[in-house]
């Protein structure tokens, strides 16, 4: 039997501020080599768990612990942070507040500075290191000249240089396109092999995370574990619609199909998914039965871009003779990786920056005049991070503030916040603080802001970066409530569950170009789009080519279109 | 953050050299030059300085836009002085020798030049040398250098995090800025000047904000990897002192002694040729 | 010395980042010609606030001796200035209690006397005595520059820094009753 790493016995644990404990009876033990994911909604308690055993409880957030958690046999309230971070080595979700040198060599570094490492012994092990994660050409980067998925490879290289024996990563996946996300989860899985360090990584993204193999999933939810299991039993038991975790989409389609998944056919990935002759006709048959839905009737274009070219003052060439139209009614993505021209779009749209050629036309007229707050009339912008839009205590405050700006009277404002305030079923918490709100219900006010000054076209960054399964149906399902009151919602993204279930249409960008304007359904489907905007397939046309369907996109929007029924009753 | 304090990689043997050593030698440069109202000191320096630029190999061009603006603020500064006080040189050193008069009390003295003279001297001898530094050292290295120097390491560490952070707080203001004017935040002079300030925390709130929350991840950060665990730390940018390093730094305290024995030497910090 | 805490020492790293960008990229114009207001010493005031009188000395100087540097020459007098003005609101912050959640009237007129007084230090004696130390300029030129340089920031801090105040304090997440309403 490997060594037991860390050991939970009958632990629980109750920060001072609050008035019921956030973690009850857990009972878990980690071995060394082992891969284990911990999945729960917000609010289940997995990141008050990582920071027991990473030490940050009880050293930075104080509180009351019950029963026992030792790291290598000692327990963890006779030991201090630097012990436990010499065994634990932590991977936070904020890329650039983890980066914290001026380079990427010294951030590698970091470790054995404060270490005293004589510095010949850190500069080959700093090389070393950054070899092992293939970011030793970059040593003398700044963070602002890398990708995401290189500022996370410096993070883990960071982590790697101390030779610690656990790896913890708190939701690796948040900020990474898909394609990069699947990349980190290989290079997760590789450093696993090569150092035989155990692995706990904390995301709510299942299917992402199962792109290879883990040893357990362990479910919590409301402070206590619900399931520690074997991947491949844990997603037959119905544990996970149960508790709020979207379980991978191929299953969710077996389901609908009449399949029934069992622990025999390796269900955790959908390449080692064996199903029988039958159940592919199952699968067939479900396809051949459903009715396509009738595509939306074509509406005339309400903006208009025309060759759009943009370059930076640094000369960064950023939009490439962009041309597009965005119709009346319609909710829409546009997607593409960092850098693909995607926000740069959004920025001229809104006035943020003048293209250097081209022409933008609202309802047919020129654009060109109007400043960003005449724009801003038109057309909402709503930013990916809440908090950096905020700037009044109070919610009713907030979402008058566009009206005040504008020299509306007071009486028509009041008129107006409150009816924008139902409309966004803020209207009973009109009189509170915004702090005292939720992260989901922050982001609404800050749509409530735009909403109220009435724009024909709404344009938001990223709506649903970092929510669980519920936030994100809860905003999703609010946009699209929108969307019936013929409001034009254009989401930039990367998340292609958002696209794929929502989005009617997707322009896709990449390099300043855009490559692709089809339905989410055929553009997640299409291999060679797929690999030049950074996507990934969805596992559905996995699965539809496994059945034998020659259609993988019209299998996709089949189970879209049949799945929206299904939720939405 | 390589663009903003304008390093210019080269090979020269003043990049050669430890930042410390070049701190060292930037202050003490900086401090004699404080110190001293000799004009022939101020002006060696000055063409010492000139000398020193030429040596590191950084072209006039590539700095020229820092020195513009200096210059600006150093004619404006010049200009002021002479609007306030036009007989000042004359009080400074005892004399007057009136070249030209305009009118009133405007007009040219001896005694006013020379004081102007000193005036931009004072600038010509440290502008260069910090110029120097700035574009012969890595940011990367100024932390080390610092503790290197004697300042804490945990005060050596501040400056290294606010020069990794200035980038993205710029990102962020901008962004801030942008989402916040398109709803209707005006600081242009289309709003009344305390409109404009009030507006004005509508864009620093969110900043603020946003701030102390990154103060906290990156303080956890920080403390998960080891910081402030010992009383000592190694740096990866740090350079071993050599001989030269030696030198340069006991030139600039010899430059700070010069300067004292100067005051001793003319009997005051100023040297007067009208006595 | 006492050691700094990681936190004090982020918050230095972090506060000097935020003075140097607004002290460097941002500025509104006033009425009076060539004559810019900018928003660096309201932040320098409320973070020092926050963080206390070693932050606030620390903020005051690595964040305006970065700024100078960018520039090219590092004005000494004017840096002590900032360096004083951060340490002043240092120690009121540990009379204000920001983070207590209480900025009410009382409050406000306390950080404004303080800071009014706390600039006139630094601007109207500190930055000219020693600007006619080391470079012997005439006195009623330097006076008349920091009495504008007071006034300016003065009112800056006074709108600004007395709004973040009201605002952070509303911002902290309470405890208590809300009930929604109908």
């Amino acid at each position: 039997m490997p060594e037991e790493l860390i050991k939970f016995s009958h632990f629980g644990f109750q920060y001072n501020a609050q008035a019921a404990p956030t973690l009850y009876d857990i009972d878990l033990t980690v071995h060394a080599g082992e891969k284990i994911l911990i999945a729960g909604p917000s609010g289940c308690g997995k990141s008050t768990l990582a920071h027991c055993i990473n030490g940050l409880i009880p050293f930075n957030y104080p509180g009351t612990a019950t029963g026992s958690l030792t790291i290598r046999g000692k327990e963890t309230r006779e030991m201090n942070i630097f012990d436990i971070s010499k065994v634990v080595g932590t991977v936070l979700q904020d890329l650039d507040g983890q980066f914290i040198g001026l380079t990427v060599g010294e951030d590698i570094a970091f470790a054995l500075e404060n270490d005293e490492v004589p510095q010949d012994e850190m500069r080959r092990r700093v090389r070393e290191t950054a070899e092992r994660v293939t970011i030793a050409d970059h040593l003398d980067h700044a963070p602002d000249e890398l990708s995401g998925g290189q500022k996370q490879r410096v993070s883990m290289a960071g982590i790697m240089v101390d030779d610690v024996d656990v790896f913890l990563f708190d939701e690796p996946l948040a900020n990474l396109d898909p394609a990069t996300g699947k990349r980190a989860i290989e290079i997760i899985d590789q450093i696993q092999k090569d150092t035989g360090a155990a692995v706990l990584i904390i995301e709510h993204r299942l299917e992402d995370v199962l792109w290879r193999d883990v040893d357990r999933i362990v479910l919590m939810g409301e402070g206590r574990i619900l399931a520690d299991l074997a991947p491949d039993e844990l997603l037959c038991g119905g544990y996970l619609a149960e508790h709020g975790i979207r379980e991978p989409l191929y299953l969710t389609a077996l389901r609908y199909a009449g399949v029934t998944v069992t622990p025999d056919m390796l269900p955790h990935s959908i390449r080692t998914l064996r199903l029988s002759e039958a159940q592919k006709r199952q699968v067939r048959a479900w396809h051949q039965a459903q009715r396509p839905a009738p595509p939306p009737a074509p509406q005339p274009p309400v903006l208009q871009a025309r060759d759009i070219d943009f370059c930076y003052d640094n000369g960064f060439h950023a939009l490439k003779g962009i041309t597009t139209d965005i119709h009346r009614g319609e909710l829409m993505a546009i997607v593409g990786t960092n850098g693909a021209g995607k926000s740069t779009f959004s920025k001229v749209v809104c006035g943020f920056e003048k293209p250097q050629r081209g022409t933008l036309t609202l309802d047919g007229q020129d654009m060109a005049g109007l400043s960003i707050k005449e724009r801003a009339d038109r057309i909402g912008y709503v930013m990916q991070n809440p908090n950096q839009m905020i700037s009044k205590a109070f919610i009713f405050d907030e979402v008058a503030f566009g009206l005040r700006l504008r020299g509306v009277p007071e009486d028509e404002v009041k008129a107006r916040v409150e009816e924008t305030l139902r409309i966004c079923g803020l209207y009973p918490m009109r009189n509170w603080p915004v702090s005292a709100v939720s992260y989901g219900q922050k982001k609404r006010v800050t749509i409530a802001a735009i909403l109220v000054l009435e724009p024909q076209i709404l344009i938001l960054d990223e709506p649903t970066a970092g929510q669980d399964f519920k936030h994100y149906t809860e905003i999703m399902e609010f946009l699209r409530s929108l969307h019936d009151q013929g409001i034009t919602v254009v989401m930039i993204t990367h998340d292609m569950h958002l696209m794929l279930e929502y989005a009617q249409r997707a322009v896709v960008f990449s390099g300043g170009q855009i490559i692709a304007d089809d339905t989410s359904a055929n553009i997640l489907t299409s291999p060679d789009i797929i690999a030049r905007a950074n996507l990934k397939e969805t596992s559905l046309y996995d699965l539809a080519l496994c059945c034998g369907i020659g259609e993988p996109g019209a299998f996709v929007q089949r189970f879209i279109d049949h799945d929206r029924e299904v939720r939405g009753q | 953050m390589t663009g903003l304090f304008n390093y210019i990689p080269r090979q020269s043997p003043i990049h050669a050299m430890t930042g410390a050593a070049k701190l060292v030698c930037m202050l003490t440069w900086t401090m004699a030059a404080m110190i001293t109202f000799d004009t022939r000191y101020l002006l060696l320096l000055t063409l010492s300085a000139l000398v020193l630029f030429r040596v590191s190999g950084i072209k006039f061009r590539e700095v020229k836009v820092l020195i513009a603006f200096s210059a600006v603020f150093m004619v404006l500064n010049n200009v002021l002085i002479y609007l306030f006080a036009p007989e000042y040189g004359v009080e400074l050193y005892g004399a007057r020798t009136e070249l030209v008069h305009f009118i009133g009390r405007y007009g040219i003295t001896a005694q006013q030049l020379l004081y102007h003279a000193n005036v931009i001297l004072k600038y010509t001898v440290t502008i260069p040398m910090v110029l120097l530094f700035v574009s012969t050292t890595q940011p990367s290295e100024f932390a080390a250098s610092l503790n290197r120097i004697g300042v804490s390491y945990r005060i050596a560490y501040s400056v290294s995090l606010a020069l990794r952070y200035i980038p993205d707080i710029l990102k962020e203001y901008h962004d801030i800025s942008q989402a916040q004017q398109a709803r209707g935040v005006e600081l242009t002079s289309k709003e009344n000047l305390f409109k404009r300030l009030k507006n004005a925390s509508a864009i620093l709130l969110p900043l603020i904000l946003s701030s102390l929350e990154r103060i906290e991840v990156v303080s956890t950060a920080m403390e998960l990897r080891c910081f402030g665990k010992r009383s000592k730390r190694t740096w990866y940018r740090a350079q071993a002192f050599a001989a030269g390093d030696y030198a340069i730094m006991a030139a600039g305290g010899a430059l700070v002694c010069i300067s004292f024995l100067l005051i001793y030497l003319n009997g005051g910090r100023l040297w007067n040729p009208f006595v | 010395m006492q050691k700094l805490s990681i936190k004090t020492i982020v918050a230095v790293g972090i506060g000097a980042a935020l003075f140097f960008v607004l002290h460097t990229y941002v500025a509104i114009p006033t009425p009076i010609p060539n004559t810019r207001i900018s928003f660096d010493y309201p932040i320098l005031a409320v973070l020092s606030l926050l963080f206390g009188p070693v932050a606030g000395v620390l903020i005051g100087i690595i964040g305006h001796a970065l700024s100078d540097l960018v520039y090219g020459s590092i004005w000494w007098s004017w840096v002590a200035g900032s360096a004083f003005f951060g340490l002043a609101m240092g120690f009121v912050g540990t009379k204000l209690k920001l983070d207590d959640g209480e900025f009410g009237v009382k409050g406000a007129v306390i950080f404004n006397i303080a800071q009014a007084v706390a600039h006139l230090i630094s601007w109207g004696l500190i930055a000219p005595a020693l600007d006619i130390l080391i470079y012997s300029e005439p006195a009623d030129k330097i006076f008349l520059q920091g009495a504008v340089g007071s006034a300016g920031n003065i009112l800056s801090t006074a709108i600004v820094g007395t709004l973040l105040c009201i605002a952070y304090v509303a911002a902290r997440p309470k405890k208590g009753s809300l009930t929604k309403e109908d």
